[in-house]
């Protein structure tokens, strides 16, 4: 197999290329150019209104879409997998639906919360059953749950909203070290999942799984119970959104969370996460959150017509997309 | 270069002077959503009066009608400091903590062309165009006397959840109900268009379909009938089926003038901003007492009371528009 030994100095011209320096590894990353969007978006935005720059108010909007954004987190891991899960938001309603429902018909709190994680992870289970088992399309599957868990969720829900007790309001309102509790739950979850993707075996094995099934799976990684773990994870953990987002507003309607799915798939694409797998990093995530809340914020406090902000965001994705594309196909050797 | 740095120290010295003076009062109007020709009219009042009163005031509104689609708004205004924000809320209980915390910061909350129903406890005031209670029977009682007392009815709504369109069907529901003037008249269907046009026109021609029978048809929403009145007119139906509902005489003049709709209903706009902007103003300087039962003036309106719930209405009856009159209403 090996001709290190004897291959002449032509040979190795021809076929490595030279190694790559050490800045352009560092600096040439899609999650260099979200970055660099992320301080470009608080500069222009600092600029266009005199309120916007104010930590406070800035982590105070970032609570609104933290639930979001916890999830965009383990979408990441998903995605980077070669799959994609696009019900996390139904998902998060119809848990949400679930709790309110339990504890207004009197089950105690602690009780509540466990049927909605239940139920999140039920959720999860159904989309990676008929992902992994019958071997359906995950785009498609999750299209369809993502319709079945929000008629669910109306369902339960009706057209009316429940309330949730006064006490267990206001979760964004609770700071730890001056940040929301939202906040540090999607920073930790950050630093976690950081960690899991980038330092341990199971991380190494989604990009592997992502970036070839097959081979992959001839070199022994068991691809199958790497996905259902993914999607068990992302269907609790947007169960948990679920609830962070009824604790927030106060009471639960079958339409909390309506149209998350794209704000999700959004954060990731703009942190650099590569849709068709084996690609991508939770940092990368990460910033782009920040960067999205940055830039929304940014201009409704400065009064700009949603129609410019639409426009905005749409500009950036395309933006990011054709960044990811050219850096990715530049480093792929 | 140079110029830049002239106009920003006279802008400086404007804003300094302005803190020295007296701030103007600054308000703002909350829409439902963009490209709503309702609102237009609604602005209008609230721009002619911060005119006359010298407010500042803007108007922004998200891109849906959404349940929570206002709430980065609220959580921009607060952070610009605004003293009055007016808002015609998206949903009657998803904004009760962004609105608490608006309050809290010592900002007027006043619910302008729609109300948090069941939650008034998180706004100062309201500001309907009448009573809401009202609502209902007089819809009753419009395409009842277009049908003769008689026949199948439904009903356009927008959407599932909005708060003003439930209110004035359970209105409906119970005069068609207990009223014995209209017991020969059956409701045979409550539908939804969600305010848009392709739905509410889907939402019609499915009722058409399945209730031939069908005599007429309420839509209480400015979107629904001006849909409902399009399919009828290009089918040429408009002696099988009446529409009426609540509408702007803008977009329903055609439809009156070639008699696909009869008659409809609604109230003036303009003068809810009008009112609102005047109200916030008296409040805003203590000339006015948000109590139930105090009264003010208002120019051109004349005395207005405060009612029950902190509850303030621009007219006593709905306007009833048909071809004679509608030509003098120009939103």
């Amino acid at each position: 197999m090996s001709a290190t030994d004897t291959t002449t100095t032509a040979e190795v011209g021809r076929e490595a290329a030279p190694p790559r320096p050490l800045w352009h590894v560092i600096l040439v990353r899609p999650e260099t150019m979200t970055l660099v969007l992320l301080v470009l978006g608080v500069i222009v935005a600092s600029q266009l209104s005199p309120y916007f720059l104010d930590v406070s108010y800035i982590l105070r909007s970032f609570t609104l879409s933290a639930e979001f954004a916890i999830v965009a987190l383990v979408l990441t891991m998903v995605i980077i997998a070669g799959e994609i899960d696009l019900s996390p938001a139904a998902n998060m309603a119809l848990s949400a639906c679930l709790f309110a429902w339990a504890q207004a018909s009197g089950v105690p709190i602690p009780i509540a919360v466990a049927i909605g994680l239940g139920a999140g992870l039920l959720m999860g289970a159904l989309n990676a059953f008929m992902v992994i088992a019958l071997q359906l399309p995950s785009i498609i599957v999750t299209i369809g749950t993502l319709t079945l868990y929000r008629g669910l969720a109306q369902v339960i829900a009706g057209d009316k909203s429940i309330r949730v007790p006064e006490w267990f309001i206001g979760i964004d309102r609770v700071l730890v070290f001056g940040l929301p509790v939202p906040v540090v739950i999607f920073i930790v979850t950050a630093i976690v999942l950081g960690f899991v993707l980038a330092g341990t075996i199971f991380g190494r094995q989604i990009y592997q799984i992502g970036t070839n099934e097959i081979a992959a799976r001839h070199a022994g990684i068991r691809s199958r119970q790497i996905k259902l773990v993914l999607f068990l994870l992302i269907g609790a953990v947007a169960a948990t959104a679920g609830m962070m987002t009824a604790s927030r507003l106060g009471s639960v309607r079958y339409d909390l969370g309506l149209g998350g799915e794209l704000q999700m798939v959004l954060m990731a694409m703009l942190g650099g996460t590569y849709i068709f797998g084996g690609r991508g990093t939770i940092l990368g995530t990460f910033l782009a959150a920040w960067l999205l809340v940055v830039v929304s914020t940014g201009m409704t406090v400065a009064n700009l017509l949603p129609a410019i902000q639409l426009t905005v965001l749409g500009v950036l994705l395309i933006v990011a997309i054709i960044a990811t594309n050219f850096i990715y196909s530049r480093t792929q050797r | 270069m140079l110029k830049k740095t002239i106009a920003g120290i006279a802008l400086g010295l404007t804003m300094a002077t302005g803190a020295l003076a007296q701030d103007p009062l600054s308000m703002v109007y909350i829409g439902k959503n963009t490209g709503n020709p309702y609102f237009d009219s609604i602005n209008g009042g609230f721009v002619d009066a911060c005119k006359s009163l010298g407010c500042e005031y803007e108007f922004v509104a998200p891109a849906t009608a959404e349940a929570t689609s206002q709430i980065p708004f609220i959580e921009a205004q607060i952070q610009r400091g605004v003293d009055v924000i007016a808002i015609a809320p998206n949903s009657p209980d998803a904004l009760n903590q962004v609105l608490d915390s608006a309050r809290a910061a010592g900002i007027l909350v006043l619910t302008v062309n729609g109300d948090l129903t069941g939650n008034e406890s998180h706004r100062d005031a309201t500001i309907l165009p009448v009573n809401f209670d009202i609502v209902g029977r007089d819809q009753v009682e419009m395409v009842g006397s277009l049908i003769g007392y008689e026949g199948e009815i439904a009903i356009l709504s927008a959407t599932t959840e909005a708060p003003d369109q439930n209110k004035w069907i359970v209105g409906m529901n119970e005069t068609l109900k207990n009223d014995p003037k209209y017991a020969k008249m059956t409701l045979v269907a409550t539908v939804y268009g969600d305010d848009q046009p392709e739905k509410s026109t889907a939402e019609m021609e499915a009722l058409l379909a399945n209730f031939p029978n069908l005599k007429g048809v309420i839509a209480p929403t400015t979107v629904g009938i001006a849909a409902a009145a399009q399919v009828v007119q290009s089918r040429g139906i408009a002696d099988q089926v009446k529409v009426t509902g609540l509408g702007l005489p803008s977009e329903m003049r055609d439809f009156v003038k070639d008699g696909t709709v009869t008659a409809f209903q609604l109230w003036s706009p303009y003068n809810e901003g009008w009112l609102a902007a005047h109200f916030a103003k008296g409040v805003k300087e203590g000339t006015i007492k948000n109590e139930v039962g105090s009264t003010f003036e208002v120019p051109n309106l004349g005395t207005i009371t405060i009612n029950e719930n902190n509850s303030i209405n621009t007219q006593a009856e709905l306007t009833t528009f048909t071809a004679e009159n509608i030509d003098d209403f120009n939103f």
